[in-house]
């Protein structure tokens, strides 16, 4: 039946022809999954616990100390004062949501353009979603004010017979970071089932075993499950893609729709889609270099996956630069005193002209890096990039809120704004909470999509050699 | 309690070799069988002949109906419970709702997909007379398996045992569910 496969070279396509493998593991499927699965079941290594403790830390008490005191005192607390009424909340809020969108486009617009070599970080970039776009639905619920009237935004019938208003892309707003938090957990969930089962069947302890035996929820792996799970995995990434252009929109039409210089252009929906898309790549790439390394997954995240993932970095970041250009320019040609006073006040206004070079600096100039390949092989340098482009993208996104506001078209209106320790200890709560809801995924849930992973082998093709095919291919 | 022949199971070592017995297996006039794989293998559905799956038009309905809903909702709300004008724009307009329904669509289609690919599945099930047997927590590592159920009108225990042992089948086994 199965002959041993001696002579391979005739089955190779020609040397200009080949693809760098998606997966470098020169064992069969059984050491793949060995290999994917052993983190989560061996013991928690030290670096492991070295991060986690001081993102515990912020998360369980510095997160919801800075909440509690704001929640209970008022919005008072922040720095956010007339005239600029948006601060960090919205600053955060934006950059949380950025954060997610790279996970989704890997995860789903690389899904349904057939990019194989996603499958390995696919879930990861998943993740990454989930529990970014947690922290960013967390800043709207408190900005509000009076956090317990939050249940005003959700058309519930109530005794003033009040209704939301829903000409708003402020209430659009509600519906949009909601559904996106959904849809991605219900995305990242479903493509763990078949995973979720691959440990359950390797659990050596009756714990392990009852819980995936639930979260498996008796995924046999039949071909009729595959059938349906395929078609429900494709129907999601093109919902899931459309979310990506969707809610990022949505929050550029927050600002859009308004009258105030510096926000009201027709480019902001795009301009915060492509800026969110970049800075998630920035956020992929600070969690996927040292993961690579210390989960021993080098042979699963190649070198070839890192730097398609700086390509991809290099393409937003350019897009950016184009669209930074373009504001610059509209504002220069609209002729308008207030557009070109705003803009101009940018790069060289007072108290935030740092911030706008830096936004400058970052996310044009240090994104040209990664033309040199070189550059996409140094993973330290990779690393610092991807940390520079958080920095850059969270700049930008201070520039767009605090830049537009602080002087605004009567001098009587013009203010400084400064953020307080609330604001900050917020800010570093939230990053505690994403940080340690993502170790604590590395540790106990499958970090790599093993059964995607393994359908992208050569192991897993019927008509490759390697998958049991004779010569001929088809039989 | 009585132990009843759920089917046959085979135990295979290459997707081209399920591939190739599930071609066998089908042409051999089966047609309550079915293949347990750690990962959908290229082609196999259509050689069991499964079709289109109806996941899509669960995800539409589900999406349409949100998208329908939300419209609704909208109406009933800004138009005809409380209107109230807001910057002098028309209570119920095409442009407002077209964005909360188009996001709600997408939610509802996404919850449509899931609970779909569930419930044509037959999930979440806590018991499958295949889980009972020990070599089949290597279907999801990488064996791929073959089972042939009793109730197919052609099983036979010595033919289909002799049919799965003639394609190359290992662990031929008989698989039993309680009853």
């Amino acid at each position: 039946m199965s002959e041993p496969v001696t002579n391979l070279k005739n089955y190779a396509a020609p040397a200009e022809l080949r693809r760098a493998p998606v997966v470098e593991c020169s064992g069969g499927l059984g050491v793949l999954t060995d290999k994917l699965s052993e983190f989560a079941e061996a013991k928690t290594p030290l670096w492991w616990w070295l991060l986690f403790l001081p993102a515990a830390f912020c998360a369980t008490v510095v997160l919801p100390f800075c909440l509690f005191y704001q929640v209970f005192t008022g919005v008072g607390v922040w720095g956010n004062n007339h005239p600029v009424m948006w601060g960090l909340d919205i600053v955060n809020f934006i950059w949380w949501v950025g954060v997610a969108h790279a996970g989704t486009l890997i995860s789903a617009l690389l899904f349904l353009t057939r990019q194989h070599w996603r499958t390995t970080i696919g879930r990861m970039a998943e993740a990454m979603t989930v529990f970014s776009v947690m922290m960013a639905g967390l800043y709207p619920a408190i900005h509000v004010g009076r956090a317990w009237f939050d249940w005003y935004m959700f058309p519930v019938p109530n005794s003033n017979g009040l209704w939301p208003q829903f000409k708003s892309p402020l209430m659009w707003d509600v519906f949009a970071v909601n559904t996106y938090m959904t849809v991605s957990m219900l995305f990242w969930f479903m493509g763990m089932i078949p995973d979720f089962a691959v440990l359950r069947d390797r659990a050596t302890t009756r714990v392990r075993k009852i819980i995936f035996s639930f979260l498996a929820m008796g995924w046999t792996g039949s071909a009729r499950h595959w059938h349906n799970y395929e078609k429900a995995y494709v129907v999601l990434s093109g919902l899931c893609t459309l979310l990506v252009f969707t809610v990022s929109s949505i929050v550029g039409l927050d600002f859009c729709t308004s009258q105030i210089a510096g926000w009201h252009a027709t480019i902001f929906p795009l301009y915060f889609v492509i800026g969110a898309v970049f800075c998630g790549f920035g956020m992929i790439l600070v969690i996927l270099i040292p993961l690579r390394k210390w989960c021993h997954l080098e042979e699963v995240i190649t070198m070839s996956h890192i730097d398609k993932v700086a390509k991809l970095t290099l393409v937003s970041g350019l897009i950016i630069a184009y669209i930074y250009a373009i504001e610059f320019f509209i504002a220069w040609y609209s002729g308008d005193p207030y557009e070109k006073w705003v803009f101009g006040h940018r790069l060289f206004g007072h108290t935030y002209w740092i911030l706008g070079w830096m936004l400058i600096g970052i996310n044009v100039c240090v994104t040209q890096l990664l033309w040199f390949k070189k550059v996409r092989a140094n993973l330290a340098l990779l690393f610092i990039i991807g940390v520079l482009i958080n920095c850059g993208m969270w700049c930008e996104r201070f520039v767009i809120v605090v830049g537009s506001l602080y002087q605004e078209f009567l001098p009587a209106n013009w203010g400084k704004y400064m953020p307080t320790i609330w604001d900050i200890g917020l800010y570093i709560g939230t990053l505690g909470a994403f940080f340690m809801l993502y170790l604590l995924f590395v540790k106990f849930l499958p970090v790599i999509a093993i059964s995607e992973v393994k359908g992208a082998m050569p192991h897993g093709d019927p008509h490759h050699p390697l998958g049991g095919a004779k010569k001929g291919g088809h039989q | 309690m009585s132990e009843k022949v759920y089917g046959l199971i085979a135990e295979f070592d290459t997707p081209a070799d399920i591939l190739h017995a599930a071609k066998k297996v089908r042409d051999a006039g089966y047609r309550r069988w079915d293949t347990f794989t750690p990962f959908p293998i290229h082609g196999i559905d259509g050689v069991m002949k499964l079709g289109n799956s109806l996941v899509g038009w669960v995800s539409l309905a589900m999406g349409g109906g949100a998208f329908m809903s939300v419209v609704g909702l909208l109406w009933f709300t800004n138009d005809f419970d409380y209107p109230m004008i807001v910057g002098g724009k028309p209570n119920f307009s095409l442009p407002m709702t077209f964005v909360p329904s188009y996001i709600m669509l997408i939610m509802g289609g996404a919850v449509g997909a899931l609970v779909g690919m569930l419930a044509l599945n037959q999930l979440p099930r806590l018991h499958h007379p295949v889980l009972h047997k020990p070599r089949f927590v290597l279907a999801s590592r990488d064996k791929f398996f073959l089972l042939i159920g009793a109730l197919d009108e052609k099983f036979c225990e010595t033919e289909t045992r002799k049919l799965l042992e003639s394609l190359g089948g290992k662990h031929i086994e008989i698989v039993e569910d309680a009853e």
